[in-house]
C-alpha cells in the first residue's frame, strides 16, 4: 500500500523542478524538506535583524530558460532586480578593470587583450552551446546503450563535427587542462587572466594551474547560452527561486512537508518502499527520488549495509572536498571602494589581482588551511535590491571566499574569528573604511554549509565538477542515468549528470527519465 | 675497469671512427668531393632518432643521422664526468623501451643488457622506512606492517592499474588516429580504440575514463591510508611533470612509468649494463649495420625548404646535406621556432610551438661514491637499496615541493628518486667505489623569473644533499664529485628546451592526436618531407623508442615503401 507516487526528498531547486515534471504527468508527489522553506541554497535568510541575504549561491548565471518557462517561474512570484551585471576586477589603486558583456574597460586594458576576449568569448560560446546539447539530456551509456544514448551520442559527435577541425581540435586540446595555460596563450593583463580563470575554480577545490578548470570555466559559460550576459540579482535574494518553484509545484499539484527530516530510505528485497522520518514516522510511496547529494542518500539515507561493497567504495571514493566559505555583512552604509564609480557598485565586485594570488590562495587549502590572501567574489545585493535591508541607507555585503578548508587542524574554534579578520583587511584595502560599517557579520565555512544546506563536504555542486565526475562518470557507474542500485529510488540533485549551478537541469533530467520508464520505474 | 667504462660510452663514436662515423675534419674535405645526398636526413642521434634512422636504413633508405655533439645518444647517453666514474647522466633506467623493437632492431645481439631491479624503499621521517620487495608475501607484510588495510588493498589496486596498462600497450607502436578526420584509415584506427574501450564494458569503461583523468593522489586516496604508502607510489606520477600529485591527469603519469616492461615483466624496471649510452651504442650498431651513416659535430642550423618541400639541411658551418625527407628528433619548440624558418611554415604551426607546453620541473644530481652509504635502519647490504629510495614519506610533502616550483624556485624539501646503480652493474665506477644517481622533482628552469647564478645553483644542491644526509650518516664524507644538473644544463647538453625529460609535458592536451599539436599528431611535419620523431610526438617520452618507429613507418608509407616497423605485440 502506497500513500504516494512518489516521495521527494528535499525541496531544493533540482527537487523542485523534477517534482513538478512529475506531477505534471500525473504523478502523485510529496516533498519532504528538513528545513522550514523551500529552496536549499537558493535561499534567502535573516543572517542580522533587518538584514537578509541570499544565505548560499548568490547570484543567478545559469538558470535554465526551459525550467523558467515550463515552471512559469515569473508569474509565481520571480522578478529580476538586476540582470547581465558587469563583472569588475576591484585594483588597490582604484584603476579597476570592468567586463561588461565582452567589452573590456578600465586598468589600461589594450586592444590587443580586448580583440582577443572577443575571439576568445565567440569560441568559448561555441563549446558552451555544444555542451549544452549535452547536458539537456541523460549522460548516455557507452557500451550498454540503448536507442536515446545512441542518438544523444550521434548528436554529440556530429556537434563537434560541425565545430570544424580547428575548433574541434581545440576543444579536445583544451577541455582537460587548466586556465592558467590557456589564459597565457591569450592575454597579456593579469588581472583580466585572473578574472576569468575564477570562473574556472568557484565553487570548486582547484586553483588557476589545476587541469579541469577550463571545464569549469565552459561549464559557467552555460550561462550565456540560457540567455544570461553577466550575472543576474533576484528581487528577494535568490530566496525567491526557491519560493517561486515551490508556488510552482503546488499549482501542478505536488504536496510539501516542511521541517521533516528524512531518517532513512526504506528497502524491501533491493527496493525502495519509501522513507522514515526522524520520529519514526513511515510513508510508503511506489519511487524515492533524492535531491540530497549521492553520498547522503548512499551512506546516511539508504545505508552502506544495504548496499553491495562496490557501490560503497564507488560512493565513498566521491571527491567533495569544498574549499568555499561565505561571508555575509550586514553594514551601516554602503562602502566606498577605491577609485570605484557608483553606478558599478552594484555589480559582481572580485579581488583577484592576478593568476599567482589565486593560486597562493588555493595551495593553503591542500593543506587544510585557510588562504591568508584569499580571493574574493563579492556582492553587494542592496545596491540593487534595497529591501534586504531593513533601514534605508544600510547595506549587505555577501562574498564567496575562496579558499577555506573544511576543517582546518584542531577545527574551527578560533580560526573563525582569525579568518574573518583576514578577509575584513583584505577588503580595508580595497575599500578603506569599511569596518567601521560592519554591524554584524557571519562567515559560513564549507562545515556551516555542509550543516545547514545538506551538502556533505559543504560542496555546492554535491561533488567536484571535474572530467573524472562529469557526464556518465557523475556520480559513478551504476547511478548515472539516474536511477540507482537500488531499484525505484532514483536521484535528482546537482551530484548527477549535469551538475549544480542553479540550472535546474539535473531535476528535469531525472524526471524525463523517470516517466520514460512508466511503469518499469 | 677504467678503460672498459670509457669503451662504453665513447662506443657512441670513437668505437666507429674508421667505419661510418664521419667527423668534421673529415667533412670539411668532402664538402667539396661530395654532395652528401642522402634519401633521408635525421636530425639528432637521440635514442628516437637512431631508431628511425635503423628503420629507414632497414627499409634500403640511404640515411644519415646528424648529431650536434661530439657524442650520440641525447638524453640516452653515458658520460664520464669524473675520471673513473661512468654516469647515465640523463635518463637512467630503463623499462619503457619497447620489447618489439629490442627483438627487432637485435639491440641485445648490438650489446645491450637490461638487468632488471629489485627493492625500493622511502625513508620515513621517524627513522622507519616503507620497503618494496620482489616476493609477494614479503611485500604483503611489509605493507600490513604499515597498514593492514592498505595490504589487503594491494591486489586491487595492482590489478585495476594492470587494466589501464593492458589498454594503453598495443597503442604505444601505433600512429594516432585524427579524430577530426574522415579518411578510412583515421575512422579505422578509431575504431580500433572504440573496441578496446568498448571491451571493457559500461562500469570498466566508466572507471578508465575516471583513471584517466584524476590525480595520482586522488587515485590512490581510493585504495590506500597509509601516507608512505602513497607517498612511495604516487612519485611515479609526477616525475620529469610540471604538475603536482593532485593535479587531475596524473595518474595517466604513473601509468606511463608503468606501461614498460624488462624481460616481459610489466612494470619492472632495469640497469642498461654500462650504463643508458648501451642503449644509444646497440641502437647505433643496428643502424650502421643497415648500412646508415652518423655523423657527429653537425650542428644543425635550417632545413632547407623549397617550394613547399624539404631539400635538406644546412649545417652551422655552411656544409649542406640534401635529402628529400628530413626527420627532426628535436623537441617541437627547437624543431619550429629554431632549425625552420617562420617563413616556411603555416602561421598556426608557429603559435602552436609556441604555446607548446615543455617546462622544466627537474634537476639532477650525478654524485661519485668512496664507498656505500649507510642508511638509517637498514642494512649495508639491504636488498631495498638496490631500488629506487626516496625520503617523501606523505604526497604533502610531494605536493608542497610543487608549490615551491609554482613560485618559482626550487623545493627546498624535493621529491628525490634515488639509485645506486653500481650494486648492479659495478662497471660503472672503479671497485668498491659506486655511483649514484638522483633525480629531483621539482627544479625550475628559471629562478624567480632570471637565470639560474652558482649560488641558486649550489643552493638548490645543498637542499638535495642535505636531505639526503638526513638519512644517511656517513653519505657527505663519502663524496668525491657531485655533478648538478638544474633544467639549464639538461637543455645545454641534452638540447631538451627547458630541461624538459619528455620533450614535452604529458598533459591531455599534449598527448595521443594532440602530440606535439592537433593536427600534426601524425609524425608529418607541415611541409612536404618533413616529419618529427622525437618524443614530443606520440607515445612521448621516456626512453621507448616508439616514437621514432611510428614515424619511419609513415615516412615509409608516403615513400610507397614496404613497412618494416613492427606493430603489435601479440603476446602482450
Amino acid at each position: 500500500m502506497t500513500d504516494y507516487d512518489v516521495l521527494l526528498v528535499g525541496a531544493g531547486h533540482n527537487g523542485m523542478v523534477c517534482a513538478h515534471s512529475l506531477a505534471k504527468a500525473g504523478k502523485k508527489v510529496l516533498v519532504l524538506e528538513r528545513m522550514n522553506h523551500p529552496g536549499g541554497c537558493a535561499h534567502t535568510r535573516e543572517f542580522a535583524p533587518g538584514f537578509s541575504v541570499s544565505s548560499c549561491a548568490q547570484w543567478l548565471y545559469q538558470l535554465s530558460p526551459s525550467v523558467m518557462r515550463d515552471m512559469q517561474l515569473e508569474k509565481h512570484g520571480l522578478i529580476f532586480a538586476a540582470r547581465d551585471l558587469a563583472s569588475v576586477s576591484l585594483a588597490e589603486d582604484g584603476d579597476h578593470l570592468v567586463l561588461k558583456g565582452t567589452t573590456l574597460s578600465g586598468a589600461g586594458i589594450g586592444p590587443e587583450d580586448q580583440a582577443a576576449y572577443i575571439e576568445f568569448a565567440n569560441k568559448m560560446q561555441r563549446f558552451s552551446k555544444l555542451m549544452a546539447k549535452a547536458f539537456g539530456v541523460r549522460a548516455p551509456k557507452l557500451v550498454e546503450s540503448n536507442i536515446s544514448d545512441r542518438m544523444t551520442l550521434i548528436k554529440l559527435g556530429l556537434g563537434l563535427k560541425l565545430l570544424g577541425k580547428d575548433d574541434m581540435s581545440d576543444l579536445m586540446r583544451i577541455v582537460l587542462i587548466n586556465m592558467y595555460d590557456v589564459m597565457e596563450e591569450n592575454f597579456e593583463h593579469p588581472r583580466l587572466k585572473a578574472l576569468l580563470s575564477l570562473d574556472g575554480m568557484l565553487g570548486s577545490h582547484m586553483g588557476p594551474r589545476s587541469p579541469n578548470t577550463v571545464f569549469g570555466y565552459l561549464y559557467r559559460r552555460i550561462g550565456e547560452v540560457f540567455g544570461f550576459n553577466g550575472v543576474a540579482q533576484l528581487k528577494g535574494g535568490l530566496g525567491a527561486l526557491g519560493e517561486s518553484m515551490a508556488a510552482s509545484c503546488r499549482s501542478a499539484g505536488v504536496e510539501f512537508r516542511y521541517g521533516v527530516a528524512v531518517a532513512g530510505i526504506n528497502t524491501h528485497a533491493g527496493r525502495a518502499t519509501g522513507v522514515t522520518l526522524e520520529g519514526g514516522e513511515q510513508i510508503n510511496a511506489g519511487l524515492v527520488v533524492s535531491n540530497a547529494d549521492p553520498v547522503t542518500t548512499f551512506e546516511r539515507l539508504v545505508g552502506y549495509r544495504n548496499l553491495e561493497t562496490g557501490v560503497v567504495r564507488k560512493v565513498s571514493n566521491i571527491r567533495n572536498k569544498s574549499g568555499v566559505a561565505k561571508l555575509h555583512l550586514a553594514l551601516s552604509a554602503l562602502p566606498e571602494f577605491n577609485g570605484l564609480a557608483k553606478d558599478l557598485v552594484g555589480n559582481r565586485l572580485v579581488i583577484a589581482p592576478d593568476m599567482n594570488y589565486a593560486e597562493r590562495a588555493f595551495n593553503a587549502v591542500k593543506y587544510h588551511e585557510y588562504s591568508e590572501a584569499p580571493v574574493l567574489d563579492i556582492s553587494i545585493p542592496t545596491v540593487n535590491d534595497p529591501g534586504l535591508a531593513a533601514a534605508d541607507g544600510q547595506h549587505v555585503l555577501s562574498a564567496i571566499v575562496q579558499f577555506a578548508p573544511y576543517e582546518p587542524a584542531g577545527g574551527w574554534g578560533d580560526h573563525r574569528e582569525r579568518f574573518l579578520d583576514i578577509i575584513l583587511s583584505q577588503l580595508e584595502r580595497y575599500a578603506p573604511g569599511i569596518r567601521q560599517l560592519v554591524l554584524a557579520s557571519e562567515l559560513l565555512t564549507p562545515q556551516d554549509l555542509e550543516s545547514e544546506f545538506g551538502m556533505t563536504g559543504g560542496h555546492w555542486h554535491h561533488g567536484e565538477l571535474s572530467m573524472d565526475q562529469v557526464m556518465m562518470m557523475r556520480p559513478f557507474a551504476g547511478a548515472n542515468q539516474y536511477a540507482t542500485p537500488v531499484d525505484g529510488l532514483y536521484l535528482c540533485g546537482a551530484g548527477v549528470h549535469p551538475g549544480g549551478g542553479l540550472m535546474g537541469l539535473a531535476g528535469g533530467n531525472a524526471a524525463r527519465e523517470i516517466i520514460g520508464r512508466g511503469e518499469s520505474a | 675497469m677504467n678503460e672498459h667504462s670509457f669503451e662504453n660510452w665513447t662506443v657512441g663514436c670513437q668505437a666507429w671512427h674508421s667505419r661510418s662515423v664521419i667527423h668534421s675534419a673529415e667533412r670539411a674535405r668532402k664538402r667539396v668531393t661530395e654532395m652528401n645526398k642522402y634519401d633521408a636526413i635525421v636530425i639528432g642521434a637521440g635514442h628516437n632518432g637512431l631508431t628511425n634512422a635503423a628503420y629507414l636504413a632497414k627499409a634500403g633508405l640511404k640515411v644519415a643521422v646528424l648529431e650536434r655533439n661530439s657524442y650520440i645518444g641525447g638524453a640516452t647517453v653515458s658520460r664520464e664526468l669524473y675520471e673513473g666514474w661512468t654516469y647515465s647522466n640523463c635518463s637512467y633506467v630503463c623499462s619503457l623501451l619497447r620489447p618489439e623493437l629490442v627483438r627487432d632492431l637485435e639491440l641485445p645481439r648490438h650489446g645491450l643488457q637490461v638487468v632488471p631491479y629489485g627493492g625500493g624503499v622511502t625513508y620515513k621521517r621517524d627513522g622507519d622506512h616503507y620497503g618494496n620487495f620482489y616476493d609477494h608475501e614479503r611485500q604483503y607484510r611489509e605493507m600490513a606492517r604499515h597498514s593492514p588495510r592498505d595490504a589487503n588493498a594491494y591486489e586491487r589496486y595492482t590489478a585495476d592499474v594492470m587494466k589501464q596498462t593492458r589498454l594503453i600497450r598495443p597503442f604505444l607502436l601505433k600512429r594516432p588516429p585524427d579524430p577530426t578526420s574522415l579518411k578510412l584509415r583515421d575512422l579505422k584506427d578509431l575504431a580500433e580504440y572504440g573496441k578496446a574501450f568498448m571491451g571493457l564494458g559500461e562500469e570498466g569503461l566508466v572507471e578508465a575514463l575516471k583513471f584517466w583523468t584524476k590525480s595520482v593522489g586522488d587515485f590512490l586516496d581510493e585504495y590506500f591510508e597509509s601516507d608512505v604508502i602513497k607517498a612511495h607510489m604516487g612519485g611515479s606520477g609526477i616525475i620529469g611533470t610540471a604538475l603536482g600529485v593532485y593535479s587531475p591527469g596524473t595518474a595517466y603519469v604513473l601509468l606511463h612509468h608503468y606501461m614498460g616492461d624488462v624481460d616481459g615483466n610489466v612494470g619492472a624496471w632495469g640497469f642498461a649494463r654500462g650504463g643508458m649510452g648501451s642503449v644509444s651504442a646497440a641502437l647505433a650498431k643496428s643502424l650502421q649495420a643497415f648500412g646508415g651513416d652518423i655523423i657527429c659535430d653537425a650542428d644543425v642550423d635550417q632545413i632547407i625548404v623549397r617550394n613547399g618541400a624539404t631539400k635538406g639541411v644546412a649545417l652551422k658551418d655552411g656544409t649542406e646535406y640534401h635529402a628529400d625527407v628530413v626527420v627532426s628528433n628535436l623537441d617541437p619548440k627547437r624543431t619550429f621556432l629554431d632549425v625552420m624558418d617562420a617563413g616556411d611554415l603555416p602561421a598556426d604551426v608557429v603559435k602552436k610551438a609556441q604555446n607548446f607546453k615543455i617546462r622544466g620541473s627537474s634537476g639532477k644530481l650525478n654524485i661519485a661514491l668512496d664507498g656505500l652509504p649507510t642508511f638509517h635502519g637498514l642494512d649495508k647490504r639491504s636488498p631495498l637499496m638496490l631500488g629506487d629510495m626516496h625520503f617523501s614519506d606523505s604526497l604533502e610533502r610531494i605536493e608542497r615541493a610543487y608549490d615551491d616550483w609554482k613560485d618559482g624556485t626550487w623545493s627546498k624539501d624535493p621529491y628525490l628518486d634515488m639509485l645506486i646503480p653500481t650494486q648492479t652493474d659495478p662497471t660503472m665506477a672503479p671497485p668498491g667505489k659506486h655511483m649514484m644517481t638522483v633525480f629531483v622533482q621539482y627544479c625550475p628552469p628559471l629562478v624567480n623569473g632570471r637565470d639560474w647564478t652558482e649560488e641558486d645553483k649550489s643552493g638548490f644542491q645543498k637542499s638535495v644533499i642535505d636531505q639526503i644526509a638526513k638519512h644517511s650518516p656517513d653519505f657527505k664524507d663519502l663524496i668525491l664529485h657531485c655533478e648538478t644538473r638544474t633544467p639549464k644544463e639538461i637543455e645545454a647538453e641534452a638540447g631538451l628546451t627547458e630541461g624538459n625529460i619528455f620533450q614535452g609535458e604529458l598533459t591531455f592536451d599534449q598527448l595521443l592526436f594532440n602530440r606535439p599539436f592537433p593536427g600534426y599528431a601524425q609524425y608529418r611535419g607541415p611541409v612536404k618531407g618533413m616529419y618529427m620523431c622525437g618524443s614530443g610526438t606520440h607515445p612521448g617520452g621516456g626512453v621507448m623508442a616508439a616514437p621514432g618507429a611510428n614515424a619511419a613507418r609513415e615516412i615509409l608509407e608516403d615513400l610507397r615503401k614496404p613497412n618494416t616497423v613492427p606493430e603489435g605485440y601479440p603476446d602482450d
